[in-house]
């Protein structure tokens, strides 16, 4: 017979907890209430994205970028655009550019709004997190706007993006930057100093500067531990040099730390997005590359032109041609370093997509991390890692 | 050791409470966010990707020449056309079948479409009971269309100048 004053045990988390943060299977090994030994299981969404990306035009798998990390839609089908533009040579127009970052920024803060919110949301608070909902439905609305779906967007394309913003979209946005930052007040103001929400935090998940570095962390996980790497910075793309903003960068590589510095990169990012309201007032022109080769022609081209509309019909049934050889591309997306491997054989589908998604590196730290913390502290961790599993399962 | 004890006098003082109950009574006064959904409506941009339609021409005549670029174009392969000469010689479709249980709705049929024939309309409550009453076919597409025309051909006039 077992021994009484044994209390270790096996539990089952997941993948149908509401703190799991989607279809996340977790298998606790216990001693009481404390954690010895965490197991996540994954792989309950792999959809084989990669696979079928294999199958599909460049122009298509577009749409499945948007599908990997739903959060942040548009994050994803930027870093293939940046890819592609790599292999083909393709340059950005200046407003294209501009509209990217403008979009880009604005996806980090739907990102970050709602993992605030549903770390708030797991550590006991309510109110924050629907605070949070009522500004992601405003952004959602700028996202239809621009690009006619609130989140599968596919609205980047290689060489821009699809369409210019519709007329008074950009001042819509920047008097929504007005207002934002009085909400991050709010909400800092419910929280931050909370006793109930810092005793769940402060000290809770702490990862070293050595530990985040070791596992390959990156985004807020890294920064949080205090370590300087922003892409955004350290490997500038697109339009961000010209623009000015600060890396937040944490103290105590705690859970804490982590949430204070989503809350700063929110306005920092509204920081961005103002200067690329100021700037978009000004700058005019194309927003997509003018190559027909790559891009489609304007439709009104497109209904006149024979060569343009030869281009159209090449474009949207063969596709454009990639010339043979292998990239990485890799760009800030809000949780991290989200990479695109992109191997070409020269024809207008790709040979082989690998996703390097940072969700996948920060939930192999789950098991460090949460060595040693007592049961509910496991669902404060899971929040901090920010994961979404369309970009882990794939 | 100051800020520590002013910490610790702000904790004595349930200062962190105190403020919080502050801005949560701050946000009842506050008016509703949330819209009262069948009777009121967000509002929806004239790109708004909804359920499909296919278009006529003002004269009745369909648009769709099946060129077959939709079909071509799709990343879930959820369009099938069939096509034969028209008694007058016309090239037109016998079968235009779309998959809405598959489809994305990622726009790039419409965006495919050199005679602006399939659109993804202004329409997204169409739900059914079953799921065979999702597959369209050509009929029930052109129906769309003429009963979604008037918002669609203002929405396209209203987008056109940025396509």
């Amino acid at each position: 017979m077992a021994d009484i004053s044994d209390n270790k045990f096996t539990l089952n988390f997941g993948p149908q907890h509401p703190a799991a943060h989607g279809v996340l299977r977790l298998v606790l090994h216990l001693d009481g209430e404390v954690v010895e030994r965490i197991d996540p299981h994954i792989g309950l969404l792999h959809r084989g994205t990669e696979k079928l990306m294999e199958a599909r035009t460049y122009l298509q798998i577009i749409p499945y970028f948007d599908r990997l990390d739903y959060v942040s839609p548009m994050s994803q089908e930027h870093v293939l655009c940046l890819a592609l533009e790599r292999m083909i040579g393709l340059d950005v127009p200046l407003r294209g550019s501009l509209i990217r970052v403008l979009f880009l920024e604005m996806t980090r803060i739907l990102n970050h709004l709602l993992n605030v919110g549903s770390v708030i949301l797991d550590v006991g608070a309510l109110s924050p997190p629907l605070w949070g909902y009522e500004e992601r439905e405003k952004l959602m609305q700028f996202y239809e706007a621009a690009s006619g779906a609130r989140l599968h967007a596919n609205y980047f394309r290689p060489g821009g993006v699809r369409q210019d913003l519709p007329e008074g979209l950009v001042e819509e946005i920047y008097a929504w930057t007005d207002h934002f930052p009085g909400v991050l007040d709010d909400i800092e103001g419910m929280v931050t100093h909370n006793r109930i929400f810092m005793q769940r935090n402060v000290d809770i998940g702490v990862v070293t500067k050595e530990q985040a570095l070791d596992w390959g962390f990156t985004g807020v996980m890294l920064r949080g531990s205090g370590v300087p790497w922003d892409l955004r910075k350290s490997q500038p793309y697109e339009c961000y040099p010209d623009l000015e903003f600060d890396i937040v960068v944490g103290k105590n590589g705690d859970c804490w730390d982590r949430y204070l510095c989503r809350m700063e990169e929110m306005r920092q990012s509204v920081r961005i997005m103002r200067q690329c309201c100021e700037r978009l007032g000004t700058v005019k022109g194309p927003t997509l590359n003018e190559n027909n080769k790559v891009t489609p022609p304007r439709r009104g081209d497109m209904k006149r032109s024979m060569e343009s509309l030869i281009h159209h019909f090449k474009l949207f049934s063969e596709g454009f041609h990639v010339p043979a050889g292998e990239v990485y591309a890799a760009a800030e997306a809000p949780k991290g370093e989200f990479g695109v491997y992109l191997v070409s054989d020269g024809s207008s589908r790709p040979y082989r997509v690998k996703i390097a998604a940072p969700g996948f590196k920060h939930l192999q730290g789950m098991d460090v991390m949460t060595r040693g913390h007592m049961v509910a502290d496991v669902s404060a961790i899971l929040g901090t890692l920010d994961i979404v599993f369309g970009e882990i399962d794939r | 050791m100051a800020s520590r004890i002013a910490q610790a006098l702000k904790g004595a003082a349930l200062l962190d409470f105190g403020k919080a109950f502050g801005l949560s009574l701050k946000y009842i006064a506050k008016p509703k966010a949330t819209v009262n959904y069948p009777f009121e409506r967000s509002p929806r941009s004239p790109r708004f990707r909804g359920e499909h339609a296919l278009r006529r021409y003002p004269n009745g005549e369909e648009r769709c020449i099946a060129c077959k670029l939709c079909e071509a174009i799709c990343p879930s392969q959820c369009i099938i056309i069939e096509a034969e000469p028209r008694e007058d010689g016309s090239r037109r479709t016998t079968r235009y079948d779309i998959d809405m249980t598959k489809c994305i709705y990622c726009g790039l049929c419409q965006e495919a479409c050199p005679v602006d024939a399939i659109v993804e309309g202004p329409n997204m409550e169409f739900t059914v009971e079953t799921r065979e009453e999702l597959f369209y076919d050509k009929e029930r597409l052109l129906a769309n269309g003429e009963r979604w025309e008037p918002i669609i051909a203002k929405n396209l006039e209203a987008d056109a100048q940025y396509r």
